[in-house]
């Protein structure tokens, strides 16, 4: 259990899962640096970003949802919430996020949405079974399985998480080319600059020869 | 890399900026009001008696723009200031490293070194193009020798002392780099407050807006500008920009006072003497002409010696406070200072 000081945003749970440079210089060193992907990610999120409720169908739609969970240390924000009604007064809560681009193979989008769920449970006292990430392109819902290899990941991903907010000590940087040239931290990661005193100890005495 | 913002400079007396929408409402005393989105702009900078609504000062603050307020002559008065940037465990690291004396030595060393190392490329680019004189070649002798010093060095005084020295000798050798035959750029020497000779007075006007560049960067990245290690701390002085800027004044400032000169793009007639004080400044057109071609040097491209990236020359600043934040952080095993090809 983790102290409400201790929490931390459950945004950097896909960044861990993405690289843990990323998150350390994003939540540790608060870096941020704009570009295309998260430029259409901002915009897909301004109306999930409003807040609100709304109900069809048997379904309430809740948007910009609190969440905060003690047996993982984080709050946030939850896209949406949507309420499936099951019988009389007895809604099942299922999460969605949002997401730009396409499916990803790598775990981050679920282990997000997976962090969610362990939320809401711990909020509501409830089980939930599955949740969905919504892509922009196409417009597509993917269902997603709260399995228990799932839900291990996400555990052991939000402490690794805290411990690395807890030492304030980056991960070294580590050049993968699938990640690293769409990152948006590319320039201030610079996960292929080389060591600094030797380069300058070569350059001073080379040119002064 | 994040792309070079243009600096807004104001020098029109009476003008006062608000806050419109998205937009800097500029408001003269005489004229149509003029509006300037505030994308795209990293900073603004004003001369003399310029006014600003506190609104505009909190969207600037809020939005990054660094926002300064010099005496028309471009002395220091303000800035404005929201809230604390970056990581305080970065602060905490540049606070306890400048404690340490062999970590701050090595720093100093560093520092001194790129200076040295660019003051030395302006002599020697100088020597390419128009041949050697006594006192280049002298100079560049020094300079190099100092240069192959540093390097081992880890103490302070040590490297305080090799950089008095060296900025002695430089300057002694820096009429040789004005090829312009004009005793109003006639150059025996540094002064200041206030610049007593047409060379003395674009040295320190360029200074000034290089202060501004850096400290708005280092402060960007997280650092407190007022921690400095080849600086000793005091009060009200910027003492890390300081040592930042001595690598880069070659690069910046001093290039650009000469090739304004050499180019005759600033003549004697430029330039007003105060009867009383002695005190030389740039005739108001003639700043402005100045102040346009500082902002068009910035615009030229290069390639950042360390990272390799290609870049505006106005973000190396912004680069080498990225570079010293990391290293202070433990992330890079030194500071790479930017050495001038």
């Amino acid at each position: 259990m983790y102290p409400e000081a201790d929490f931390l945003p459950v945004s950097g749970m896909q960044h861990m899962i993405y690289c843990p440079r990323q998150c350390g210089l994003i939540h540790v060193d608060r870096e941020w640096e704009e570009n295309r992907f998260t430029a259409e990610g901002r915009v897909l999120h301004e109306r999930v970003d409003k807040g609100g409720e709304q109900e069809k169908s048997g379904v309430r739609l809740c948007y910009a949802m609190p969440l905060k969970s003690l047996s993982l240390g984080l709050f946030g924000v939850a896209d949406c919430v949507e309420f499936h009604k099951i019988e009389k007064e007895i809604w099942q809560p299922v999460p969605v996020e949002y997401k730009r681009g396409k499916p990803k193979l790598i775990e981050a989008d679920r282990v997000q949405l997976c962090a969610q769920a362990i939320c809401l449970e711990e909020m509501l006292h409830t089980e939930i079974r599955e949740g969905f990430l919504f892509y922009a392109s196409p417009r597509r819902r993917e269902t997603v399985p709260f399995d228990a290899a799932l839900r291990e990941l996400t555990r052991q991903t939000a402490m690794e998480y805290h411990a690395m907010m807890e030492s304030g000590v980056l991960p070294k940087a580590r050049y993968r080319k699938d990640r690293c040239d769409r990152c948006s931290l590319f320039d201030i990661c610079q996960p292929k600059a080389k060591s600094a005193k030797l380069w300058l100890q070569k350059r001073l005495s080379e040119d002064l020869t | 890399m994040k792309p070079l913002q243009n600096i807004l400079y104001i020098t029109k007396p009476g003008a006062y900026l608000s806050k419109e929408r998205e937009t800097i409402r500029i408001r003269l005393e005489e004229g149509p009001d003029m509006k300037i989105p505030i994308h795209g702009i990293s900073g603004i900078v004003c001369f003399g008696t310029v006014g600003m609504s506190p609104w505009l000062m909190g969207f600037c603050a809020e939005r990054n723009v660094a926002v300064t307020f010099l005496t028309d002559t471009g002395r220091f008065l303000a800035k404005v200031h929201g809230p604390l940037h970056g990581n305080v465990l970065l602060r905490r690291a540049q606070y306890r490293a400048a404690d340490i004396a062999d970590k701050s030595g090595t720093l100093a060393a560093a520092f001194v070194a790129g200076k040295l190392y660019n003051c030395r490329q302006a002599l020697l680019r100088c020597i390419r193009d128009h041949g050697e004189t006594p006192a280049l070649r002298e100079t560049e002798k020094l300079l190099s020798d100092r240069i192959r010093k540093l390097t081992s060095i880890e103490d302070c005084d040590t490297a305080r002392g090799m950089e008095g020295d060296a900025a002695r000798s430089y300057f002694s050798a820096f009429p040789d780099l004005i090829r312009k035959d004009d005793p109003a750029f006639a150059f025996s020497g540094r002064n200041r407050r206030p610049p007593k000779d047409a060379v003395n007075a674009l040295l320190s006007l360029f200074y000034t807006l290089l202060v501004h560049d850096v400290r708005s960067a280092l402060e960007t990245v997280g650092l407190d500008s007022a921690v400095g290690f080849l600086h000793k701390d005091r009060p009200g002085r910027p003492s890390l920009a300081l040592d930042m800027m001595e690598e880069l004044r070659p690069v910046f400032c001093d290039r650009l006072t000469v090739s304004l000169i050499n180019r005759e793009q600033v003549r004697a007639s430029d330039f007003l003497t105060n009867p009383d004080s002695g005190a030389v400044t740039l005739e108001d057109e003639a700043r402005k002409r100045v102040l346009a071609a500082w902002q068009k040097m910035k615009q030229e491209t290069l390639t950042h010696p360390f990272t390799d990236e290609k870049i505006a020359k106005g973000l190396i600043p912004f680069i080498q406070a990225r570079l010293l934040a990391r290293h202070l952080r433990g992330d890079l095993d030194g500071y790479p200072p930017f050495l001038w090809r």
